[in-house]
């Protein structure tokens, strides 16, 4: 059996240094899910074009329903950025809420969405009459990981 | 009736299952935005703790294989692997189901999901590498050093939401939810666990027989 201990050593090697590797390393820097706005502000032309994922919030008071068409502002407090979109938005998108939009960017800034994410947080509450959703919480849909 | 025990374990798990949906569905409260929706977290989240709680099992009898050599271990590898695959399944199907009225998507490659996606065809595929060898102890061996490589995932999977940015929520605490929705959440986690060791003491013992057979073919050849 010395030679199945090895085995059990360098399988937890492996599988110790991956995790090691994966938790550490700058793995997230480079694998991205969303962007902010303002990171996508700041990477200017390297953005437009390509099919990219936009995460924020739905400014609230931005959004305008026009036809077939629905306009939006995402935001991350510090950045805004205008969207479109023709897609149906899901039954929980409503201003304040945390959402990811995936489509394009053109040159002036503008965000073309095909496909329209919302954002649940972690908390599960009980509906209280007349109750309002707090900021904090929409913030928390957004929290960064 | 012969293994009593963990029948009784398994019945007692489907009761508490009944009870926890019961007061999932038609005590707890709906969420003030999701409304009905929310209440497949009754069992969506159960599923998940139990699904790589069964692996870490899994992770440990492979350990225990490799130092040890008893085939008690390797066939718990061989049971829990199994079970957790299918309820790696479910897992996904339930996220799936609360994810188009809640996100607006069935799926997404956001980290947790596509982690989750990893470990549940990284352990299906162990299931099948059982299936492609034929000297037993050499399958043993070689599943469990598999099994401990493919473990790396589960704290993966279970951090995904904390290191980067995903669709996905990040866990739950009793902060976060409301006192109403901890019991039935609670009842229902013990529920699937006694249910996945019902499955897995069962299968348990349709591994240790297929192994016996296959020793006495071994030997009579």
């Amino acid at each position: 059996m010395k030679r199945n201990k090895l085995w059990a050593i360098g399988a937890l090697f492996v599988s110790g240094s991956a995790l090691a590797y994966i938790a550490v390393g700058d793995l997230g820097e480079n694998l991205v899910y969303y962007w902010s706005p303002t990171e996508m502000v700041a990477a200017k032309q390297k953005a437009v074009g390509a099919t990219i994922r936009l995460g924020g919030l739905v400014e609230p008071g931005s959004l305008v329903p026009t036809g077939h068409t629905l306009n939006f502002r995402v935001t991350d407090g510090t950045t805004t950025v205008p969207v479109t979109t023709q897609e149906v938005p899901p039954q929980m998108f409503r201003e304040g809420i945390g959402v990811v939009v995936e489509g394009t960017v053109d040159g002036a800034g503008q965000f073309t969405s095909k496909r329209m994410m919302v954002k649940h947080d972690n908390e599960y509450r009980a509906p209280t009459d007349g109750s309002t959703p707090s900021n904090a919480a929409m913030f928390g849909t957004m929290d960064e990981g | 009736m012969k293994n009593q025990w963990e029948h009784a374990v398994g019945l007692f798990g489907l009761v508490l299952l009944m009870i926890g949906s019961y007061q999932g569905l038609f005590v707890a409260p709906p969420d003030r935005f999701m409304g009905d929706v929310m209440r497949i977290m009754y069992v969506h989240v159960p599923t998940a703790w139990v699904t790589l709680l069964v692996f870490t099992m899994v992770f440990f009898v492979s350990i225990a294989w490799l130092i040890r050599g008893t085939w008690r271990w390797d066939a718990l590898q061989e049971s829990g692997t199994e079970v957790g695959v299918v309820l790696g399944c479910l897992l996904l199907c339930q996220g799936s189901i609360w994810a188009r009225p809640t996100w607006g998507v069935w799926w997404d490659w956001d980290p947790r999901l596509t982690t989750t996606a990893v470990l549940v065809l990284a352990f299906g595929a162990i299931l099948a590498l059982r299936t492609f060898i034929d000297d037993p102890k050499r399958r043993a061996t070689l599943t469990a050093v598999a099994s401990i490589v493919a473990y790396v995932d589960v704290p993966i999977v279970y951090f995904s939401v904390r290191w980067w940015r995903s669709l996905h929520q990040v866990q739950s605490s009793p902060n976060t939810v409301d006192g109403s929705m901890v019991t039935p959440l609670r009842i229902n986690a013990f529920a699937m666990l006694f249910i996945a060791i019902w499955f897995i003491a069962r299968r348990y013992r349709i591994a240790r027989q297929r192994l016996a057979e296959e020793m006495k073919e071994l030997e009579a050849a």
